[in-house]
């Protein structure tokens, strides 16, 4: 019974130390916020000072460039989700129910370009890009994403719809339907849990990507909240409250995603590594 | 026999179309692969065997001199030497904490609302993108930041130390906010393991009277060998091209003491415009990663 205890003790010492560990951190951006920028540095460090204000959003929110990062994140993750989910579906159909030649070498293609580093293509892309007239635009990137974006998304999707009886499809085209119609009026209703999963993940990875937003535009009003953020960071006089309050509206959808679709969320990050 | 002809006919459009239906389902995949994927790559190994690619013209063919002066050149040596061993810490303190933290949210005794509050607390780096978690470690380690001052007020430290500019600092801080930056994913993978191991092993374990210390490396470690074989090797991909985080907190420096492979293909093509050298190290990392890549592969199929 003592040691029983003990080891209840000590799971709650330690439960407490991680949570200080991811937490602390993410309480002081979301605290400095809120503050002035001279009480930013003040000493103590106070959690919540007399200067608690939104001022900061507001100076952000205010601040017209920054709204055009938004839309422009906003715009490109959508349109990439969009593009990103209807190619995903009609290679996961194929796999998920064909049996062609060639078949296993498309899948291990599939699975081997996931481990082609984003750096490594930078520059073709950057010469593809300026050649093809579309530099400082949003279908540069929005090319660029879905490339990189589709072979999780396909592997995700083929095993989705795996698990779907093939009773279902077969049915409507048992009563003369087509097989695009037994996809898309039978088969995409189904697939809506895989969907969202595959497009929440999708989203974001164009909402946090770094490197080609700021290497295949060059305007602000083409750049990305992630660029944006990081822009003000190279500003001479630091407005850390802004920066602060910036980072975290740029993080509200993905922790919107992380809490209130959190099955989602969580089958998005763990698909790859966990077989069940 | 009219009739009975065109069927025969409409047998053998219907066979063709049968057989061209898959490939064509795959057909925007494979158009956009070959275009976005191969045609890139193809360009950026032949870059690697001219001079002076993009700036001049007329490039000439060099063969593997840009593969040996790079391999010998002290910068990217050493960005390999960097790379290495942030990414060997990198995953083996993730591996780590997200299995200490997987272990505790899972643990029996906790009640379930706690089991959910603990696993939100705990994903909570993975919220946040690389440039968010570049300007929130900027801003705690800022010389008159919190960190400091606490290290100050309790005596660790006698004056604020700048974490990103001392040479022999650098790339352990880096490692250190990247660590935390990444063991969500191992946390929440791990943790989706452990809840699945059948509750069936445990009980026959108790019932022989094995310690929850025997039960782990027993029962929970070996049925999470293939789970942690692969997020360690995603993981090794992953670490080994990233760049925002290093790119916004250090750009490499100082004086290249945090210079990766990454970081370096970055600044030969930008800031010195040397564009073959960059592409061949660019190649290099490809390699890498695609070793990495190799064995991940055949570990899945080997699960299947």
């Amino acid at each position: 019974m003592k040691t029983k205890l003990i080891t209840k003790i000590a799971l709650w010492i330690g439960l407490i130390f991680c949570a200080l560990y991811a937490g602390l951190p993410i309480l002081w951006l979301l605290s400095s916020s809120f503050k002035s920028n001279q009480s930013i540095f003040a000493i103590p460090p106070r959690l919540v000072d007399e200067t608690f204000s939104l001022d900061a959003y507001i100076a952000v929110l205010s601040d017209e460039k920054n709204l055009r990062f938004f839309f422009n994140s906003y715009a490109i993750a959508g349109i990439v989700v969009l593009v990103t989910l209807v190619i995903a579906l009609l290679s996961a159909y194929s796999f998920s129910r064909f049996n062609f030649p060639g078949k296993k070498f498309i899948n291990t293609i599939i699975i081997s370009v996931q481990a082609v580093p984003p750096i490594t293509l930078l520059i073709p892309y950057l010469v593809m890009v300026v050649k093809m007239g579309i530099y400082d635009s949003y279908p540069a990137l929005i090319l660029t994403y879905v490339v990189f974006t589709l072979p999780y998304a396909i592997l995700m999707m083929t095993g989705y719809m795996n698990t779907l009886p093939r009773e279902l499809d077969e049915a409507v085209m048992i009563d003369g339907g087509s097989r695009f119609r037994a996809l898309w009026q039978v088969l995409v209703p189904s697939c809506v849990p895989g969907l969202v999963s595959v497009g929440l993940y999708t989203f974001i990875q164009c909402w946090n990507e770094y490197l080609y937003a700021l290497t295949l535009t060059k305007t602000n009003a083409m750049r990305t909240v992630p660029i944006g953020i990081a822009s003000l960071m190279g500003q001479y006089a630091f407005e850390w409250n802004e920066i602060m309050a910036m980072s975290i509206l740029g993080s509200l959808p993905v922790i919107i995603i992380a809490l209130f679709f959190q099955k989602y969320f969580i089958a998005g990050m763990t698909a790859g590594a966990v077989k069940s | 026999m009219r009739q009975n002809r065109l069927s025969k006919k409409g047998n053998g459009t219907a066979l063709v179309s049968r057989l061209i239906q898959p490939y064509a389902y795959q057909l925007p995949v494979i158009v956009l692969m070959t275009c976005l994927l191969f045609v890139p790559i193809i360009l950026v190994i032949s870059y690697s065997f001219y001079d002076n690619v993009i700036v001049n013209d007329n490039p000439v063919w060099v063969g593997f001199a840009n593969y040996k002066e790079l391999l010998t050149e002290k910068n990217f040596v050493k960005s390999i030497g960097n790379t290495a061993v942030f990414v060997v810490f990198n995953v083996v303190f993730h591996l780590l904490i997200g299995m200490a933290m997987a272990l505790m949210v899972n643990a029996k005794s906790l009640g379930s609302g706690a089991k959910a509050t603990f696993r939100i607390i705990y994903m909570l780096p993975w919220m946040f993108n690389a440039t968010v978690i570049a300007i929130l470690w900027k801003l705690l380690l800022n010389p008159s930041g919190v960190v400091n001052q606490i290290l100050m007020s309790v005596g660790v430290i006698d004056l604020p130390v700048a974490w990103f500019s001392e040479r022999s600092l650098a790339l352990g801080v880096l490692t250190f906010i990247n660590i935390w930056g990444g063991y969500p994913f191992y946390m929440i993978s791990i943790l989706a393991g452990l809840q699945g191991i059948s509750a069936d092993l445990y009980e026959a374990a108790a019932v022989d009277g094995a310690t929850g210390v025997q039960q782990f490396f027993y029962i929970s470690l070996p049925q999470l060998k293939p789970i942690l074989i692969s997020i360690a090797m995603l993981d090794f991909i992953w670490t080994t091209q990233n760049f925002s985080l290093i790119w916004l907190l250090t750009g490499g420096g100082p004086s290249r003491a945090t210079e990766m492979m990454s970081t370096y293909v970055y600044k030969t093509a930008f800031s010195s415009y040397q564009y073959s050298k960059a592409s061949t190290a660019a190649v290099i990392i490809l390699l890498v990663c695609v070793v990495l890549a190799i064995f991940y592969v055949r570990n899945q199929n080997r699960e299947d």
